[in-house]
C-alpha cells in the first residue's frame, strides 16, 4: 500500500512537472501570443493541479488533502477564465497575429467602440 | 526512490528550468500581453514549485502557501486583463 502510494505521488508530479516544463518551453518558443496561450494556458493549469493532487495523495492527513484538492478544482476553475480574459484583451488591443496565420474567423467581428462580438463581420453597405 | 529524493532531483530541477523560460519570456515579451501571461504562468510554476518543495521536506501545511498564491494570481490576472482592455 505504501509502495502504491509513493508509485502514485511520483508518478503525478513527474506528469504536472513535465506540464509545467512542456508550458514554459511552448511560451519561450511559439511565435505569437495566441499560440503561446494555448501552450500555457492549458499545461499549466492541468500541471500545477496534477502537483496539489500528488500533494493530497501523499498528505495523511484528510484537512491537508482536502484543502490541496480544492485547491485544484480552483486552478481548473480559474485559469481558463483568466487566459479567456486575457486573449479577448489583446485581441481587442490588436496584438498582432504571426504572419504564418492562415485564418482569423474574429476579424471584422468585434465592433471597437461597444467591443461586442457579432455573430457575424458586418455587411458592407453599397454608401461605404 | 524515496518520494523526497524524486522532489529534489527530479521535479524541482524541471520546475526551476520552466520558471527560467518563463523569466525569459517575461523580460522579452514584445507586447504587455505577452508579460501577463508569463506573469499568469510563473504563478502556476510557483504553485507546482511549493507543492514539491511540500513533499520534498515533508511539512504538508503549505498547502496553504499555494492556495494563496493562486487566489493572489487569479486575481492579478484579472487586473492586468482589465487594464490592458481598457488602456490599449
Amino acid at each position: 500500500m505504501e509502495l502504491l502510494r509513493t508509485a502514485l505521488v511520483i508518478g503525478l508530479a513527474t506528469i504536472g512537472a513535465g506540464l509545467l516544463l512542456i508550458a514554459a518551453v511552448g511560451t519561450l518558443r511559439l511565435p505569437d501570443l495566441f499560440l503561446r496561450m494555448s501552450a500555457t494556458s492549458k499545461a499549466s493549469s492541468l500541471g500545477a493541479s496534477c502537483l496539489l493532487v500528488a500533494l493530497a495523495v501523499a498528505s495523511t492527513d484528510v484537512g491537508i488533502a482536502v484543502r490541496a484538492l480544492a485547491g485544484a478544482t480552483f486552478l481548473l476553475l480559474t485559469t481558463p477564465v483568466g487566459a479567456h480574459m486575457i486573449g479577448r484583451a489583446a485581441y481587442l488591443s490588436d496584438t498582432p497575429l504571426w504572419k504564418g496565420t492562415v485564418r482569423d474567423d474574429l476579424r471584422g467581428c468585434y465592433d471597437p467602440d461597444t467591443r461586442t462580438l457579432a455573430a457575424h463581420p458586418p455587411a458592407k453597405t453599397p454608401d461605404a | 526512490m524515496t518520494i523526497e529524493a524524486f522532489m529534489l532531483w527530479g521535479a524541482m530541477p524541471a520546475l526551476a528550468a520552466s520558471a527560467v523560460c518563463a523569466t525569459i519570456r517575461l523580460l522579452k515579451g514584445p507586447s504587455l500581453a505577452d508579460r501577463a501571461v508569463a506573469v499568469d504562468l510563473l504563478g502556476a510554476i510557483c504553485i507546482g514549485f511549493v507543492a514539491a518543495f511540500a513533499l520534498a521536506v515533508d511539512e504538508p501545511m503549505l498547502v496553504d502557501v499555494a492556495l494563496a498564491i493562486a487566489l493572489i494570481g487569479f486575481l492579478g490576472t484579472v487586473a492586468f486583463a482589465r487594464y490592458i482592455e481598457r488602456g490599449a
